[in-house]
């Protein structure tokens, strides 16, 4: 019971990054991620959660060899920008080296630890992309 | 046939995960300066090595989404989930309940962590077969999950690998393998532990081999044999637990089985030994290509001491299943190879002072 208090903020936003549920606006029909209280495309709040697709195409990519704190040994890190059809999402790229990334390569959906809050504190998951197996056989 | 199970339980739906980074065994005595014949008897080629930003709980997400991928079972209708592991993101605080949530099982739901080394998820099988059968509840959850640890340098850090296995049972209808029996045989022997708060393991000196695989393993097997009236030749595959290349071959040679039951679920050569799943995955790449009618003796055995043995029966169900997630082969035939510097990166073996 007793022990060090952290902060778990993060607790409130499991559900839609451990199941990338994403939210839909049913004014104008767009849906996005993560899911927001108001559509950030028409300011809408007539919107509903709904399970994107776990396949999509990498849009693009940037290479960080400067990580954040924390993150040194998943140097370097790959975020990218990822077209899911229903949607775009920015995510880490995971199980891919570099050199062998390219716009509109499918990727699809793995569930990952995405930082701790240091030595004590929670383990913080959710979901990230990696290349998909077509890419490679 | 002696039957312990009241209405029965099956597995209606199975699933692997396998990191796609591997070391190869040559890499690892490259970098300690081993000689050939100091390794090589392992029968290990290479293993698989998990990323930095995977876990047990992480790989076990994975395996249960394609376990409940091939059920075909709504998520909300999994009513308990066992995770076995014995290296557990977090000391206190159970993984089951992420990867309940992760799949969606939440909140009706059991959810509890189990140890007992490398055979806590075959334990948490025989809870999950005895719930079903018993009729408490109708579909369960079972996962077995491990990043096993190896001190640098120690003869284990050949074979502790990492990989992800997991079973949805429910009942004989719909089953894609029927459990036709299960025999478990437990003794208190110190042939391996970790002690709390200890990153790697130790093993009792001279306790690895006789006094704990191979006892446990084949009274568990001779346990089930003499309760069914089974005999190897009844089987058409075999599976045990692979601490290395060897041990399953010698146990199965002791106890009647011929090598070419026990190939296809043989792993470890290929990914190392993946504690928790290491037996349970050879039993699901044996799912993934068996004959409907094909019977399977699988023998799981965990440190501590204590060994399962089950007798499996395919059913007509499970070639359309099969299609439903990706195979073990497929994550076994990618791959990423790294460096011995690499693996040491990844999997924590130097710190990293950070953030002063
Ligand atoms: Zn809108």
């Amino acid at each position: 019971m007793a022990g060090e208090s952290v902060n778990v903020d993060q607790w409130r936003t499991r559900i839609y990054r451990y199941r990338l549920l994403g939210g839909r606006c049913r004014e104008c029909g767009r849906a996005f991620y993560p899911p927001l209280p108001k559509c950030p495309y028409c300011s809408s709040e007539d919107v509903e959660e709904v399970r994107l697709p776990r396949q999509g195409k990498l849009v693009s990519y940037t290479i960080l060899y400067s990580v954040e704190e924390g993150a040194r040994r998943e140097s370097p890190v790959i975020v990218g920008l990822v077209d899911l059809g229903v949607a775009r999402v920015v995510s880490e790229i995971v199980d891919a080296e570099p050199g062998t990334l390219k716009s509109g390569m499918a990727v699809e959906a793995v569930f990952r630890r995405l930082y701790e809050e240091g030595d004590e504190g929670v383990i913080v998951y959710g979901v990230k992309f990696r290349p998909a197996p077509e890419n490679t056989s | 046939m002696h039957n312990p199970f009241k209405a029965g339980a099956g597995i209606h739906g199975w699933g692997a995960y396998v990191p796609v980074y591997r070391i190869r065994a040559s890499e690892i005595a490259r970098a300690w300066g081993w000689p050939d014949h100091q390794w090589k008897a392992l029968g290990i080629e290479e293993k698989a090595v998990a990323a930095p930003d995977e876990d047990s709980t992480t790989m076990g997400v994975e395996a249960s989404l394609n376990a409940i991928a091939r059920a075909g079972v709504d998520p909300s209708r999994i009513s308990a989930v066992f995770f076995g592991s014995e290296s557990k993101p977090y000391a206190v605080k159970p993984s089951a309940t992420i990867i309940a949530e992760a799949v969606g099982a939440t909140p009706a739901t059991m959810a509890s962590d189990l140890e007992f080394a490398c055979r806590a998820a075959s334990e948490g099988l025989r809870n999950a077969m005895a719930l079903v059968s018993s009729g408490a509840m109708e579909y369960a959850l079972v996962v077995g999950s491990d990043t096993a640890q190896a001190s640098p340098g120690d003869v284990l850090e050949f074979t502790a690998s990492s990989g992800a296995v997991a079973f949805v049972v429910g009942p004989p209808k719909g089953a894609a393998a029927l459990v036709e029996a299960a025999y478990t045989y437990v003794t208190d022997t110190p042939d391996f532990w970790r002690r709390a708060e200890r990153p790697y393991p130790s093993h009792g000196e001279g306790f690895t081999g006789e006094p704990a695989y191979f006892h446990h393993i084949e009274s568990a097997v001779r346990g089930l044999f003499e309760a069914t009236g089974l005999k190897p030749s009844d089987f058409d595959y075999a599976v045990f637990h692979q601490p290395n290349g060897k041990f399953p071959l010698k146990v199965a040679l002791r106890l009647g089985f011929k090598p070419e039951q026990v190939k296809p679920g043989l792993l470890t050569p290929i990914i190392g030994n993946t504690y928790n799943a290491s037996a349970l995955i050879g039993l699901a790449r044996i799912l993934d290509a068996a004959k409907p009618g094909s019977r399977i003796l699988v023998a799981p055995f965990g440190s501590g001491s204590g060994s399962d043995a089950y007798a499996v029966t395919v059913t007509d169900v499970v070639e359309e299943r099969r299609l439903r997630a990706p195979r073990v082969d497929d994550y076994v035939s990618r791959k990423i190879y790294i460096d011995y510097g690499t693996y040491v990166k990844f999997r924590s073996k130097v710190r990293v002072r950070e953030g002063l």
